[in-house]
């Protein structure tokens, strides 16, 4: 790996460190240098959403980003969501509403869902739809999506962060 | 390829000027990226604008705005002052792609990818907006709808850089609208679209600016359209005029979106729609 560039970076709250060509797509080191493999490569040109992450709080395709781009960011992944093993309120709705077939895409709708829930706790069913319209699923659908949204939503409100196990 | 992260747009436009092989500016992103993986661009060296102090800042002054060139759609669509003075501005600007996309693409990038079907740059022009360029040597500030002179040429030589967008401060009782047709509900190309932005006195219109995107080579300024809304208080006889001169400025492609026919009509049906919702923001009665 010649010409590689040395990237410090935080990533669900971890300093990490990794080296990587300068056109290697932010998604790709995720995925194959930091080991986040719950960073999804779809179609690799912005349109599908299953690379979703957070940098700098702001909601981003990770393969529409480089690697070199991270150095001093912050920079979320699925695997931020859960605390000390824990699912997060929205992981636990997604497996409660059977929101999920292949699950290529779950990590995706998560994090966007995430962002959006950060920014508007209480979104209608619309304002839901047109926050994951840059999330696409291809076997389930999207009504499932939804109400699992909906659900952490409401759950979030009343509840605090967490979400209850179940019994 | 090589990676730099310019501390002034000076010294990009310097990295810019001075590469031999094929360089890049970096934004967002969100053109870039995709021609990077498509095996569409291969550059040598690629400038990353971001670091550059201020530019991803939208400052508000006595005359109006300067939006960095690095400013994303979210942060353009979050501005309260921005969103009040040319909210048709900030429409086209959040309609396109998805919020991931919003996450990253700019005012200048999607300027500067020269698309005809771009949704901010007939909204910019109907504003007056200008495109503030760095070169290596001079500044120039040039009107947007002299940059793009074709679909993916700019007015940009060899090192130049767009370093912000400037809007005007809006006249009293202006009001700006956009909108785009698409084939579906979202995440779409354009396949007409309307800018308008007109200024009323005494409840009739005084000054109008009609532009189209997505039916011809570029975004196209229509004089006869916004001609046919002076003087008027868009009443039926004046929409309709404005319809005519709209659709008789189309010259458009046939493509899985739409043919020449359809672009043609809905033009004129957009640029309604556009007129009536500008005219209320700019306090009119209809």
């Amino acid at each position: 790996m010649s010409n590689a560039t040395l990237v410090s970076t935080t990533v669900n709250g971890d300093p990490v460190q990794f080296a990587c060509p300068a056109d290697e797509s932010l998604m790709t080191a995720l995925r194959n240098r930091v080991g986040l493999t719950g960073v999804k490569e779809g179609c690799g040109t912005g349109d599908c959403g299953a690379c979703s992450v957070t940098l700098d709080g702001s909601l981003v395709c990770s393969c529409l980003v480089l690697g070199v781009e991270a150095e001093g960011r912050k920079v979320t992944t699925v695997e931020g969501l859960s605390e000390d093993g824990e699912l997060h309120v929205l992981q636990q709705k997604f497996i409660d509403h059977a929101a999920l077939q292949c699950g290529i895409c779950t990590p995706g709708f998560l994090v966007a869902a995430k962002s959006l829930l950060d920014r508007n706790p209480n979104p209608d069913e619309t304002e839901i739809r047109y926050a994951l319209a840059g999330n696409l699923c291809r076997c389930t659908g999207y009504d499932k999506i939804v109400h699992a949204v909906q659900a952490a939503a409401k759950e979030m409100r009343g509840n605090g962060k967490r979400s209850k196990k179940r019994s | 390829m090589r990676y730099a992260t310019p501390a002034s747009a000076k010294e990009a436009a310097g990295l810019m000027s001075k590469e031999k092989g094929a360089a890049f500016l970096l934004a967002g992103g969100t053109d870039l990226l995709v021609k990077l993986k498509m095996g569409m661009v291969e550059p040598d060296l690629v400038v990353d604008i971001k670091r550059i102090p201020k530019i991803d800042e939208i400052q508000a002054s006595a005359k109006g705005f300067t939006i960095g060139a690095a400013v994303s759609g979210s942060v353009i669509g979050q501005h309260k002052g921005l969103k009040a003075a040319w909210p048709g501005v900030v429409e086209a600007a959040n309609l396109i792609g998805s919020d991931q996309i919003q996450g990253r693409a700019t005012l200048a990038g999607n300027l500067c990818n020269a698309s005809p079907a771009a949704d901010s740059v007939p909204a910019m022009i109907a504003a007056g907006a200008k495109a503030v360029i760095v070169g290596p040597q001079k500044k120039r500030t040039v009107a947007v709808e002299k940059v793009v002179q074709g679909p993916g040429q700019t007015c940009l030589t060899k090192g130049e850089v767009i370093e912000a967008i400037t809007l005007p401060k809006p006249e009293a009782r202006t009001g700006d609208a956009y909108l785009r047709f698409i084939p579906r509900t979202e995440m779409d190309i354009a396949v007409v679209g309307v800018a308008i932005s007109l200024k009323l006195e005494r409840g009739v219109v005084k000054k109008a600016k009609v532009v189209l995107g997505a039916v011809a080579p570029t975004a196209v300024i229509v004089p006869a359209a916004a001609k046919a809304l002076v003087g008027s208080k868009l009443d039926e006889a004046a929409l309709d005029k404005l319809a005519a001169a709209c659709s008789a400025a189309c010259n458009p492609i046939d493509d899985k979106r739409g043919t020449v026919e359809y672009r043609t009509r809905v033009a004129g049906v957009l640029a309604k729609r556009a007129a009536k919702i500008a005219f209320q923001r700019a306090g009119g009665a209809l």
